[in-house]
């Protein structure tokens, strides 16, 4: 989030004369027969992060990658994780204020709860990322003498089926947390807004038909099950757009 | 040391749907009306217009408009015997945050509820005889009938689309045969269906049922309210629930009633101001006022002749608590009034799968549905059933959005190669019919202060013990079968059944219905407020939203919840000003 831009203003009434109580300000006020508020310069558009914002070194990057490349896989039905760059959008998330749990509840204790209790580890996505993969590499390490980015890809397959049926456990985090979260974030760089740095070429929405950020469908409600064909739109537009 | 303010006539506690229809009210009768929201200013143009309001990662996924848990969550068990942990990001429910509140981001399914819902407890003895023990079901205090002009004005108010059943006693085709009897039409006819709506409808028919179009929000033609608000056709972009509508054609506090409040010179909002207690005089007669801090952490007190409490639901109960007003529940022995009766919402659902024909759901809108009602409150006969209420099924077409909803059939594992060719194949060609129950009191559900864990300012976090009921289990158990046979109907290649199994689960999205905790009744003694919304407490206090339900019907709240705030404006314009004091003697 841009922080400085959204920085609580602090409005100042200058009151002409004393008042019982003094006049400070508080939070922002609106109102008194003023209308709607207008001001320059305070659409609040995505933030969406640089290309330079990155958290992984290049094996975590490696092996995210590797992890991504099963969950998602490219295959003769389609592209995948690899092709959306779903591993850069993590990068880049992981950077930033969801990397750091920003706007999570982070306090704690911790302790380990029931699974109808949702996240309870300690780290934000950021440091899971970091210890969960430190411990998938101890673990295959321990079980083939390689790091996971060095395992056949049959081998990949069955340790993440591993980390989700809880057989395979870690010593300082839980390891279907680590697995469940990386689930979550390869769909969602996979199929979010290319502005993220996933989706590559609105590639995920490509294969599944989903038209992206159009927001007027009224000419095709009355489609009564036909197949509509709409080629997708990002909210950057889309690569045909662009001349060469 | 907090700073002292200039006292206004009446202070509101977070501007919502239920601030802003008070403070349009009771501006209206010409008093200063101050209203303290905690989030952010939102408008249209600035902060969801259509050039970047389809954008599924920031406003669900990265919860762009939702009530920030690093400032304030619940804690959430499933019974007494574990400990209660942090919701360290919103699952199950999305709290809403900032100027519009949860009406922002909501989907705009309008319904009201049935006449018996409101007197659930005594017509459901009347007619079934006694209910369990633990089952604490109260009747609200108010009926249906004097609810209805209220209704009335607020579906004007929002322009909702829909189709009526009964006007004045006339049975009307088409509608719902088992509404409570209206006073007009709708304002708007109902949306356009599509074709999961039209196969819907034909198995509903076929099987006997009573199908209509669900009342909606979104707009099905241009609209001016009474207010002189505009709202735009509705264009079906699929972005609704969790999402604010660029377009005007959603209602909500920004596009129904703020406008037309904001050139009045005797309101005034004042955003990140975060109320943290309600004041009481020495005697602990009334309330005096608010105190509320800004975002650097100053702290003021805010006198005033009224204290309208509007905040979300949890939030009622939990500054209820934190100032100390009225006997906090014990679940124990049942007494004591505050987080009494916390109910939610049961769901079941439904998927088809189709082979030959495309649903195409990314043309939606989030209350573009058909419904059938013969399965809801006490339509049908529950005699031998073992449980009381009910829910509506129906067939909403809100979206794809493909992160969220990627349906694959029975049997397709969660990752891989299947599972992406899975979602692949049916991602355009599959709708979901739903079952949404009622959620019925009972006496281990309920809500107080955590013991542990603390918000952004050191106050206790609001802590849920909540669980499915046997009344919940069987309710559901009894009705999804109706759900199943509805969709086999649809003309699909197969279905996918998601029965309601196990405990509650506070992980996955399911409904930002959380009532009870601040329930409205007719005795001081098993209620917060009586049929006024009056606080039996304190007298110039009142209390807005779902909160304020003894138990939840099987019906979206937002209709509800806006009669009521209309219902109890009215109360303290016409009755209440002119001689403050209690409505109702206890």
């Amino acid at each position: 989030m841009n922080i400085e831009r959204r920085r609580v203003l602090k409005t100042l009434f200058l009151a002409g004369t004393a008042l019982a109580a003094p006049q400070w300000v508080f939070g922002r006020e609106y109102g008194r027969g003023q209308g709607v508020p207008w001001e320059p310069l305070t659409g609040d558009i995505p933030y969406h992060g640089t290309l330079e914002e990155r958290f992984f070194t290049s094996q975590e990057r490696e092996t995210v990658a590797a992890v991504f490349a099963i969950l998602i896989p490219s295959d003769e039905d389609g592209p995948g994780a690899a092709e959306a760059e779903a591993v850069t959008f993590i990068d880049r998330q992981l950077a930033g204020f969801y990397g750091a749990a920003q706007h999570w509840y982070m306090k704690g204790p911790f302790p380990k709860g029931a699974a109808t209790q949702g996240y309870q580890s300690e780290h934000p996505p950021a440091q899971l990322y970091r210890l969960g993969l430190r411990e998938l590499d101890l673990h295959c390490e321990r079980e083939f003498g390689v790091p996971f980015r060095r395992l056949s890809e049959d081998d990949r397959h069955s340790v993440l089926e591993g980390l989700d049926n809880e057989e395979i456990e870690f010593t300082d985090l839980s390891a279907k947390t680590f697995f469940d979260l990386m689930l979550e974030n390869v769909i969602e760089g996979f199929f979010s807004d290319p502005i993220y740095g996933g989706n590559r070429d609105l590639i995920g929405w490509r294969y599944v038909g989903f038209p992206g950020a159009r927001y007027d469908y009224r000419e095709f409600v009355n489609h009564n099950g036909a197949r509509l064909d709409l080629p997708p739109v990002g909210l950057m537009g889309r690569p045909a757009w662009v001349r060469n | 040391m907090a700073r002292q303010l200039p006292g206004k006539d009446v202070v509101i506690i977070g501007f919502g749907w239920t601030g802003a229809i008070m403070a349009e009210q009771l501006t209206d009768a010409g008093l200063e009306v101050l209203a303290l929201e905690r989030g952010p200013w939102r408008d249209t143009p600035t902060h969801f217009a259509t050039t970047f309001a389809q954008d599924e990662l920031r406003f669900y996924w990265r919860h762009g408009m939702f009530q920030e848990a690093s400032h304030d969550t619940v804690t959430f068990r499933n019974n007494e015997e574990q400990m209660a942990l942090p919701m360290r990001r919103w699952g199950s429910f999305l709290p809403g945050n900032g100027v519009g509140g949860a009406g922002v981001h909501w989907n705009g399914q309008t319904f009201r509820f049935l006449p018996s819902d409101f007197v659930a407890r005594s017509h459901n003895e009347e007619r079934y005889g006694r209910l369990p023990e633990e089952m604490t079901v109260q009747d609200y205090g108010v009926t249906y009938d004097e609810l209805e002009p209220h209704f009335d004005h607020f579906e004007k108010i929002c322009g909702i689309s829909g189709q009526a059943g009964n006007v004045n006693g006339e049975r009307v085709e088409g509608g719902n045969p088992f509404e409570g009897m209206r006073s007009e039409h709708y304002p708007n006819p109902p949306m356009q269906m599509t074709f999961s709506q039209d196969r819907f409808m034909a198995s509903a028919r076929q099987l006997g049922l009573d199908p209509f179009p669900g009342p909606s929000a979104n707009m099905s033609r241009a609209y001016t309210n009474p207010l002189g608000m505009q709202l735009a056709p509705c264009t079906y972009c699929g972005f609704c629930e969790k999402y604010g509508c660029g377009n005007y054609s959603k209602a909500s506090p920004q596009t129904t009633i703020i406008p037309a409040l904001m050139r009045r010179e005797n309101f005034v909002l004042r955003t990140h101001s975060e109320v943290i207690a309600i004041e009481k005089s020495a005697d602990g007669s009334r309330a005096t006022g608010v105190r509320y801090v800004d975002s650097q952490g100053d702290e003021y007190v805010q006198p005033a002749e009224i204290v309208i409490l509007a905040a979300y639901p949890l939030q009622n109960t939990r500054l209820l608590l934190l100032s100390g007003i009225g006997e906090p529940y014990d679940p124990q022995d049942g007494t004591g009034v505050v987080g009494k009766n916390y109910c939610y919402q049961v769901m079941s659902s439904v998927n088809v799968f189709y082979d030959d024909h495309y649903t195409n759901e990314f043309v939606g809108a989030g209350a573009l549905g058909a419904v059938v009602d013969n399965y809801n409150g006490d339509n049908f006969d529950h005699s031998g059933l073992g449980f009381i209420g009910g829910g509506y099924i129906a067939c909403w077409t809100t979206n794809t959005r493909p992160i969220e909803s990627h349906p694959v059939p029975d049997g397709v594992p969660g990752w891989g190669s299947e599972w992406k060719q899975a979602v692949r194949e049916n991602f355009l060609k599959t709708t979901a019919v739903g079952l949404h129950g009622a959620s019925m009191a009972h006496r281990s559900n309920y809500l107080d202060l955590d013991p542990v864990y603390t918000d952004r300012w050191g106050r206790p976090l609001l802590r849920m013990t909540y669980d499915f009921t046997l009344n919940d289990r069987l309710l559901t158990a009894h009705i999804t079968p109706f759900v199943e046979e509805i969709a086999r109907g649809m003309g699909g290649r197969e279905v996918k059944v998601n029965r309601r199994r196990g405990s509650y689960d506070s992980k996955p999205y399911q409904t930002t219905h959380n009532t009870g905790g601040t329930i409205m009744g007719e005795s001081p003694s098993d209620s917060v407020t009586n049929r006024y919304c009056q606080s039996w407490d304190l007298p110039n206090l009142f209390i807005t939203g779902a909160g304020l339900f003894p138990q939840n019907a099987g019906y979206n709240p937002t209709g509800t919840v806006g009669a009521l705030a209309y219902w109890s404006a009215n109360a303290i314009i016409n009755t209440y000003l002119a001689r403050p004091g209690p409505l109702v003697q206890s």
